[in-house]
């Protein structure tokens, strides 16, 4: 490949990947969602503060980490969840069909996600 | 770790998901073909980079946490794929993708050449593709398309240099 060729192909790829705006809703809904997580987690941090400070069986559980991660994770599986949703209302034959179903697909995500970690 | 800690540790975070958000979308929409996909794909990536974030600040070095947003996002794409076990469903390269994404200008000027060059792009194997992903819509640098990808430099050199080929010989009529 000539040197021209390569730099027309470079340009022309620049032109075609041009980097997209996320909309702006997008932008607002993941900063709520993040914005809850961290309330969750200070919430859980002084709710566990508290228990740890009655209970001296919990001086020492190294729980707050825990506690955020779990936050996310369960933020994550109820997203995953909500998207599926609509797919397995549409299949479903019933409303009970459609609790099973939804009580597999939040089981199914719990298991994916405590295989990545 | 401490309140304190913990809300330090919120701040970097949100610093980096307002400085990376772009990055995400464009990856996540250049990789599934649609916006709708591409919104979810990049919600669940911050939600994922959020859930590790202490540990890969940690690990990072003080190098630039780009890369492994994006190695998040490949993995989220790449689960999509697997669970729907389909292609995107939404040609990239339709009327509505290419407005919404180029300006006029562009269209005007090479609206042909950019509809080959997206078809083009969607024929390349996937790790190529995704090279040239990261490269130009990015604009990410070898060493950081080789961590995204968990590959060496020099592969992730030769694998830039093979997709930019294999796409000439797509898009140059014979």
């Amino acid at each position: 490949m000539s040197e021209a060729a390569r730099f027309d192909i470079e340009q022309m790829l620049r032109l075609a990947l041009t980097p997209v705006e996320p909309p702006e809703d997008l932008r607002t809904r993941v900063e709520l969602t993040l914005q809850e997580l961290t309330d969750a987690a200070v919430d859980e941090l002084d709710g566990w503060e508290l228990g740890a400070m009655r209970d001296p069986r919990n001086w020492v559980r190294p729980v707050v980490a825990t506690a955020v991660g779990a936050t996310a994770g369960t933020a994550l599986v109820i997203l995953r969840v909500r998207q599926q949703r609509k797919k397995n209302a549409a299949a479903s034959h019933g409303p009970l069909d459609l609790a099973q179903r939804t009580l597999r697909a939040a089981a199914g995500e719990a298991r994916k996600l405590a295989r990545w970690d | 770790m401490e309140s304190q800690d913990k809300a330090k540790l919120d701040r970097v975070f949100t610093e980096l998901y307002r400085a990376h958000l772009r990055d995400v979308y464009s990856y996540a929409y250049y990789r599934v073909g649609n916006h709708h996909d591409a919104e979810d794909l990049t919600e669940q990536t911050f939600l994922q980079a959020y859930r590790h974030f202490e540990r890969a600040q940690a690990e990072s070095d003080g190098r630039p946490l780009r890369p492994w947003l994006i190695r998040i996002a490949h993995n989220l794409a790449a689960n999509l794929y697997r669970d729907r076990a389909r292609r995107p469903q939404t040609s990239i390269d339709d009327t509505t993708t290419l407005s919404a994404v180029h300006t006029t200008e562009d269209l005007v000027e090479g609206r042909d050449e950019l509809a080959r060059i997206i078809e083009g792009i969607h024929e390349l194997p996937d790790e190529r593709r995704e090279a040239l992903i990261m490269r130009f819509a990015l604009g990410m640098d070898n060493r950081e398309i080789a961590r995204a990808m968990g590959k060496t430099d020099g592969a992730t050199k030769v694998l830039l240099h093979r997709a930019i080929k294999q796409l000439e010989g797509i898009v140059t009529p014979a």
